[in-house]
């Protein structure tokens, strides 16, 4: 059967990129992984849902990007004599109460926002890893510890620690990061436990410690590349969670300080316009909804295609 | 903001049954203890170890030497760091919180005091996601794939993805505001204020106890706003759950049984498989109401509530390090509590959990 497959394939194209990615018998490594890639992505693309949610982020990218392209200045320049403007066709959501054009800040503040989630990302995921891998690995005494700790952060009322934490530390950005960070490790480690306590009797894991492999390399080479699919699902569906425990934050006036243009603490500059200015305070908050909004069909999509087991039901 | 995690690992862990019951008490026993001292710990790094300086931190910066001076000893800062958290954790088991230099109370008045309106707002919150959330899961699963499914779905996104002071802001700017339908901010109207005498602190339940019926109403309708507004999130968390426990009943052979025999339709879904699925509600409504009670902080900023979030928030900004830890504490020892009692509900209503 597999000799007739290549046969099968050239009847039908010859070499075209198709043909190439839907072969049923890949000539290397990297077309094999190419295909895996394809054949997700067909999944995904049909499902509309994901599909929004995928160019709300792509658009998030972008603008984000082409910040100095889109808006003049940096959205900190103060016109005084222009304060509290309604929306029009110069300024498209107005300004704000010292004569900033609150397009420009939602523009640049979309930079903040990614900033935020990729930093809490990049310490969240390799210290849930770490954790988790090693204590499903390892097992025995190292693992009940490694869990105890674990199950105690979940068991925190995650917006309150947080609270604590940015208090004791002093308000600002990189301490709201880290206070996001402290509340959100814990379920990837959970995850990658999860996913290591299913793997570490497989076959290519016997033969790597076999061959003599140290337990740092089967970790990292063997067992963390298939944690990552869930932790991956997890991260996307958990970035909104961040974003707004960021905004909250922000909105409490501990996260970015002004002039930062943070969606959140822009909600809570605009908060005594409201009744009568209704647009300051209100657009940062669609920004932000959008955005969440955004990663939460994201991660739907992705939970479908990368993690068929969990699905919903 | 509340927690926005709870998803398909706590789907998973609701429907998964408990293993035989005196190991899992043990357990649970064992778990809760360590969760505490966890909680302890935590809260005592934040609290002592991590401010450069605690002493400033709990009397401020105008304090004279002498009152530095008896705060240093006071916390036994010259003690070594295990017997200070010794200290600290027996104080917090006699619920010696220390006082607050913005009330100049003991925290544990203060927390006293202002409970009870964050229970109030969480309790509405939590019954309002219920007796909407509820419906609305069952129908989605009903109907799967048709449009009100996907209806319930773009509710339940926007309760996940919406940032709550916003959502609180544009509420009262509708229907304060422009409308005027509703009160503003605070839980009565300023002549209303201190006629009833506050004997449980819930204002619902004082006014009604005292047969105020006319600050009932006003306190009810001041309820209404902040009540749905946190409501957002536990309706949607409820709503999602329950259409993800009926999917599962509903493919089950008894119902297809109860349908072969003839029952009517509403008298499977309700009668057979929401039966079925009531068990499960029960830690998820258990976990909103936690989560609720902890989420009401920015709802509370928001609607000038004064109840345990504005409290810690006020206090955060007075530098006021005993309330905050003080709250975080009662906050978490609730939030633990509410997790462990639902858990045990869960095993006293389900037959099959017991064993």
């Amino acid at each position: 059967m597999s000799e007739m497959a290549p046969r099968d394939v050239q009847t039908r194209a010859d070499t075209g990129l198709k043909a190439w990615l839907l072969s049923s018998t890949p000539d290397s490594a990297f077309q094999a992984r190419c295909q895996r890639v394809y054949l997700s992505w067909r999944s995904f693309s049909r499902n509309p849902i994901a599909m929004v949610g995928l160019i709300i982020i792509l658009m998030l990218l972008v603008v984000a990007a082409l910040a100095p392209l889109i808006t003049s200045g940096d959205g900190t320049g103060q016109v005084l004599q222009d304060r509290l403007l309604p929306p029009s066709a110069a300024h498209w959501f107005g300004t704000d109460q010292l004569g900033r054009d609150i397009f420009d800040r939602i523009i640049w503040g979309s930079r903040i926002t990614l900033y935020i989630v990729a930093l809490v990302a990049v310490i969240v995921v390799p210290v849930g890893l770490l954790v988790g891998t090693v204590a499903g690995y390892l097992g025995g005494w190292v693992d009940a510890i490694l869990m105890r700790i674990t199950d105690i952060f979940l068991a925190f009322p995650r917006l309150i620690l947080a609270l604590a934490f940015v208090s004791a530390l002093g308000p600002g950005l990189e301490n709201a990061v880290l206070a996001i960070a402290l509340t959100t490790w814990s379920p990837f480690a959970r995850i990658a436990r999860a996913e290591t306590l299913t793997i570490r009797n497989a076959e290519h894991i016997l033969a790597a410690r076999v061959q003599g492999a140290s337990t740092g390399r089967i970790l990292l080479h063997h067992v963390t590349p298939l944690c990552l699919s869930s932790v991956i699902v997890r991260l996307t569906l958990d970035m909104a969670g961040i974003i707004l425990t960021a905004a909250g934050l922000g909105f409490l006036g501990l996260g970015a300080q002004p002039p930062l243009p943070e969606w959140g603490a822009m909600i809570s500059d605009g908060r005594q316009y409201l009744l009568d200015q209704w647009w300051v305070p209100t657009i940062p908050g669609i920004a932000i909804l959008v955005v969440s909004m955004g990663f939460n069909l994201l991660g739907d999509g992705l939970r479908d295609v990368l993690d068929p087991r969990s699905g919903e039901g | 903001m509340v927690d926005v995690q709870p998803r398909e690992t706590e789907e998973a862990a609701a429907k998964s049954f408990p293993p035989p019951i005196l190991a899992k008490i043990f357990r649970q026993v064992f778990t809760v203890a360590l969760t505490f001292v966890g909680l302890t710990a935590i809260t005592f790094i934040i609290g002592r170890v991590m401010p450069a300086d605690p002493v400033l931190a709990i009397v401020g910066d105008r304090a004279s030497r002498d009152v530095y001076e008896a705060m240093y000893i006071q916390l036994g800062l010259d003690k070594p760091l295990l017997e200070q958290y010794w200290i600290y954790l027996s104080n917090v088991l006699q619920g010696e919180f220390g006082k607050s230099i913005m009330t100049s109370r003991d925290v544990l008045d203060d927390l006293i005091r202002f409970f009870p309106a964050t229970l109030e707002l969480a309790t509405v919150a939590t019954l309002a996601g219920i007796f909407l959330g509820v419906p609305m899961g069952v129908a989605a699963a009903v109907n799967q794939g048709r449009w009100i499914d996907h209806l319930v779905r773009i509710v339940g996104l926007f309760g996940y993805s919406v940032p709550i002071f916003w959502l609180g802001m544009v509420a009262l700017l509708i229907f304060y505001g422009w409308l005027d339908w509703l009160p503003g901010p605070g839980r009565l109207d300023v002549f209303y204020d201190g006629i009833v005498e506050p004997r449980t602190g819930v204002i619902l339940l004082d006014s009604a106890m005292q047969g105020e019926w006319e600050i009932f109403r006003n306190a009810l309708h001041h309820l209404v706003l902040p009540g749905s507004i946190l409501a957002t999130f536990a309706l949607a968390y409820i709503a999602r759950m329950t259409r993800s426990f009926m999917l599962d009943q509903l493919s089950q052979e008894y119902v297809l049984t109860a349908r072969v025999k003839g029952l009517s339709p509403l008298g499977v879904i309700w009668r057979h498989a929401f039966r079925n699925v009531l068990v499960q509600l029960i830690t998820i409504i258990g976990l909103t109401y936690a989560s609720l009670l902890e989420g009401s902080v920015l709802t509370e900023t928001i609607f000038a509530w004064p109840g345990i979030g504005q409290y810690i928030t006020t206090s955060l900004f007075n530098a006021d390090m005993n309330a905050v830890i003080g709250g975080t504490v009662v906050v978490g020892i609730c939030f633990v509590g509410i997790n462990l009692l639902s858990d045990a509900l869960y095993r006293f209503a389900d037959p099959r959990a017991r064993q």
